[in-house]
């Protein structure tokens, strides 16, 4: 272990997996470890008020960063246990029919969304509710219409994330939100990706239930959040994890303090940070996507132009397989769609469910930016890259018969 | 995952990348056999050329390949094994000869079963173009 951490390490271009943990963030989550280790749930000494300060003070941080009130902030181990509470939680309160029955009630949600998303509502699924899983359109975008089109009578849930892991676009949350609000629907969106990065105000967005995730901030792993709305409409949950009633009953277990306080600052950070931070990065995020263009044909950047994170880029280098790509620039951590990467040797199911072909989805990666990233890697990546591609062009079977004129998807391919 | 010493070697310094021409030039020469197998859609495509001898011996081999980082080390090493060898010869190649050699784990598997089928391939489309009982035809035959 200690071997590897002193290796020169590769430049870090995978913050839409997990960003670093700010210094500043660890500054303030020490003493929660070494001297105030209390147990916030302790209420008759010291050590627990000093636990209690902390955990409210982030819960002020965490619904400041969000425009909500810090009583309608429950924390969590992370964006996944949130949405499964967010979802389960909500469907079970509001279900329209007891266990056991079919018919219990409609949950609307997308095809792209994360793992911890359509997980629970597959799970639901077995448990009597009927689910619809919107086909994203081919830029990725989840809009209001195709929400407006599917609700139902029996809609009790709609779940649309705010913006996408694996290519950065942005759904049409407010407007999305206020469709459900007109339509007393609970609204819930998955906002891991855009919390802290992107201004969040719950009243002005129309959101009735908020999951966000520590570890994407510049906050430690293994915490998050759920904003539950307390009035207009006051959300109610079926809580997930039953015990000690901690968080108001809705996620018992003792509190993971120094995470927690870890978490709190760093929402205040990204509060102040995000805008600046937000512009430097949107000039890299162009820079990568022109410039690799320029050097490379047949490029294609996978999601909106517009609407889209300016952190996160995901882009498609035809002709060349992902992993072999991600060999090629050994000193870039970072991510591709290819199915060569994945244990289940299948490709993207993102950008698949988008109808980015198959042939294109083995052949993307994703580059994602932190506060720390400089000109000087985004630079290196674009040369790393070019010449990655360019060496495997070389090798290229289907980049021949591309030169050739050769129609590649009307090849009669010998599939296995 | 880590990738062994030889699989980075064959990465970086692929031998025998290439070809014998274009689609079109190729089909039409009697003394080449062309493999392409795998589909984009699956990530990978392998593609192997061979010049071949009257007499059966294998003279050059080229490849080319669409895959992960252990499908080019597998063309690439198969490119190596079968020149010189007979077209007999290069059939005994078996892929777990492959799997050995560059150390790949369960997960490759198939990038080194792709290198196998692709000689085969190869070698069918030489016999087939040359008049030889090709294994489809022994398999037929077989059948009777
Ligand atoms: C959109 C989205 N939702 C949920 C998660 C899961 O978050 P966590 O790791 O905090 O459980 C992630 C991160 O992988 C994500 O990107
Ligand atoms: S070609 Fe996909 S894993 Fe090797």
């Amino acid at each position: 272990m200690k071997n590897t951490m002193n290796k020169s390490r590769p430049l870090y271009l995978d913050n839409a997996a997990t960003t670093r943990c700010d210094p500043r963030v660890v500054e303030v989550m020490l003493p929660y470890l070494t001297e105030a280790y209390g147990n916030s749930g302790s209420r008759n000494h010291a050590f627990g008020w000093e636990a209690e300060e902390a955990v409210e003070k982030s819960r002020e941080q965490a619904a400041a960063l969000i425009g909500a009130n810090a009583k309608e902030i429950i924390f969590t181990s992370g964006a996944t246990e949130s949405n499964n509470l967010a979802i389960k939680g909500a469907a079970n309160m509001y279900a329209k029919k007891p266990e056991g029955q079919t018919g219990r009630g409609h949950i609307i949600t997308a095809l792209h969304e994360h793992k911890a998303v359509l997980d629970p509502c597959k799970r639901l699924q077995k448990e009597g509710f009927d689910v619809t899983f919107l086909q994203p359109p081919a830029d990725g975008v989840i809009t209001v219409d195709m929400v407006a089109k599917e609700i139902r009578p029996d809609t009790i849930l709609v779940s649309i994330m705010w913006a996408n892991n694996e290519i950065g676009t942005i759904n049409e949350i407010p407007a999305i939100g206020k469709l459900c609000h007109d339509k007393e629907i609970i609204f819930h969106t998955d906002g891991t990706q855009w919390v802290g990065k992107m201004p969040t105000d719950v009243e002005r967005d129309n959101i009735d239930l908020l999951s966000w995730s520590s570890h994407k901030i510049y906050g430690p792993k293994g915490v998050g959040a759920l904003y539950v709305r307390r009035r207009k409409p006051r959300v109610r949950l079926e809580a997930i994890v039953d015990g000690g009633g901690q968080e108001r009953g809705m996620r018992s277990g003792t509190l993971n303090i120094s995470g927690i306080a870890g978490f709190g600052k760093a929402c205040e950070l990204c509060q102040h940070e995000m805008q600046s931070e937000g512009e430097r990065l949107l000039k890299f995020r162009n820079r990568l996507e022109t410039e690799l263009a320029k050097a490379i044909e047949v490029t294609q950047v996978n999601g909106n132009a517009s609407k889209r994170l300016p952190n996160i880029t995901n882009i498609s280098f035809g002709f060349v397989e992902g992993e072999s790509l991600l060999m090629g620039i050994k000193d870039i951590a970072c991510s591709s769609g290819s199915a060569c990467t994945s244990a289940s040797l299948e490709p993207s199911y993102v950008l698949k469910s988008l109808g980015v072909g198959d042939e294109l989805a083995h052949s993307s990666l994703r580059l994602s930016m932190s506060r720390w990233t400089t000109d000087k890697e985004i630079d290196y990546t674009i040369a790393s890259i070019t010449k990655a591609v360019l060496h495997l062009r070389k090798m290229s079977p289907l980049y021949d018969l591309f030169k050739e004129g050769v129609d590649i998807s009307k090849i009669q391919w010998q599939t296995h | 995952m880590a990738y062994s010493d030889k699989v980075i070697e064959h990465y970086q310094n692929p031998h025998n990348v290439g070809s014998f021409g274009s689609s079109k030039e190729v089909q039409a020469r009697k003394d080449v056999g062309v493999g392409i197998v795998g589909a984009p859609e699956c990530g990978d495509v392998m593609q192997l050329h061979i010049q071949v001898s009257d007499a059966g011996v294998i003279q050059d081999a080229k490849f080319k390949c669409f895959g992960c980082g252990s499908a080019i080390a597998s063309s690439s090493l198969a490119t190596e094994w079968i020149k010189g060898k007979t077209v007999d010869q290069a059939l005994a190649i078996k892929n777990t000869e492959i799997v050995e050699e560059l150390s790949l784990p369960p997960v490759k598997i198939h990038c080194s079963v792709l290198a196998e089928d692709s000689i085969r391939a190869a070698i069918e489309d030489w016999k087939k173009k040359n008049g030889h009982a090709t294994a489809v035809d022994a398999h037929a035959a077989h059948a009777h």
